[in-house]
């Protein structure tokens, strides 16, 4: 049966605890998928979305609910992430576990496609790895879960501007990874 | 008679990824560039394949590490007893009984007052 989070959130915010663990079993999956994307590794990843609940908790009058519950929890989960990184103060290069769990919740359309696809984004996936977290924080946030640049700015503490150079630094060094020009493409030019 | 800037690769290359993200409209002369250049068409769609693949990755699940869900409830559960406790230590939720105190009063007893601590369970509609 489909869950209803505006009314778990509702429910919720008038101090019914059911409803917020409902909430989190509804929710933690897709928190820890953000996590692990921003941190690179599960340890951190568990760390950073228990630390998001408990503020979402302490924090749930708070929210006004002029955005979807999820897109909430996903600036906690980013500012958690960016808070336990700077914490950590070392530039993480983890290894992509390649025995992650990974699943699509979408059914299957064309299967041709969705190869070819999947191919692109295990290698997606490997460049997002590598790239440093102040970069992979922004392309995830506002490529993947497509937060606003003022909202992915007030969460990591920094300037709108100085996001929208990261994430423009950030976009150019996955296509270069993933695309990397042959000479032809190199030397050609407009006519 | 009026001249035209003909812009360069360098001059074009940083609005390809907006474009490719936001499928913008191109300035007319970016179009134009575009149209005769080959890097830059290559480029273009580079950043289109890649921003379809980042937007595809929104609906991947990474599976939790075992035992995360109870350790969050778990947390929650601990928080939430802290705070009741916290309540009931600073005398946060008091309650003159005031009917009673009056009475007490008229009685020659002083009056009293009761802390109570506040718990409301409500059950999901199922």
């Amino acid at each position: 049966m489909p869950v209803d989070v505006t009314q778990l959130v509702a429910l919720a915010k008038e101090g019914d605890r059911n409803a917020f663990d409902e909430l989190v079993r509804v929710t933690y999956a897709d928190a820890y998928t953000l996590a692990y994307r921003l941190t690179g590794d599960e340890e951190d990843a568990r760390d950073v979305v228990q630390e998001a609940y408990l503020r979402a908790y302490r924090g749930l009058k708070r929210f006004r609910g002029d955005a979807q519950f999820s897109t909430w929890m996903y600036r906690i989960t980013a500012n958690c992430a960016a808070t336990h990184l700077g914490k950590r103060q070392k530039h993480r290069h983890e290894e992509l576990n390649d025995e992650l769990g990974i699943y699509d919740e979408r059914p299957t359309a064309d299967p041709e496609a969705q190869a070819e696809l999947g191919a692109l984004r295990g290698r997606l996936r490997e460049a997002l790895d590598q790239l440093p977290p102040r970069l992979r924080a922004v392309v995830v946030l506002r490529d993947i879960y497509d937060l606003p640049h003022e909202s992915i700015a007030a969460e990591l503490g920094i300037s709108e501007s100085a996001a929208k150079v990261r994430l423009h630094r950030a976009r150019r060094k996955l296509r270069e990874d993933l695309f990397p020009l042959s000479s032809d493409e190199e030397q050609a030019h407009a006519v | 008679m009026k001249t035209e800037t003909l812009l360069r690769c360098d001059d074009v290359a940083p609005l390809l990824s907006d474009a490719a993200a936001s499928a913008a409209a191109f300035d007319p002369a970016v179009q134009r560039h575009v149209e005769h250049c080959l890097r830059c068409q290559a480029e273009l769609a580079q950043y289109r394949k890649l921003f379809r693949a980042l937007r595809a990755m929104r609906t991947e699940v990474i599976e939790p590490l075992p035992g995360l869900l109870g350790d969050i409830l778990l947390t929650l559960e601990e928080a939430g007893e802290r705070s009741a406790i916290r309540s009931i230590l600073t005398g946060k939720n008091v309650a003159y009984i005031g009917g009673i105190a009056a009475a007490a009063t008229a009685a020659g007893v002083g009056s009293a007052i009761v802390v109570a601590s506040r718990t409301r369970r409500r059950l999901l509609a199922s």
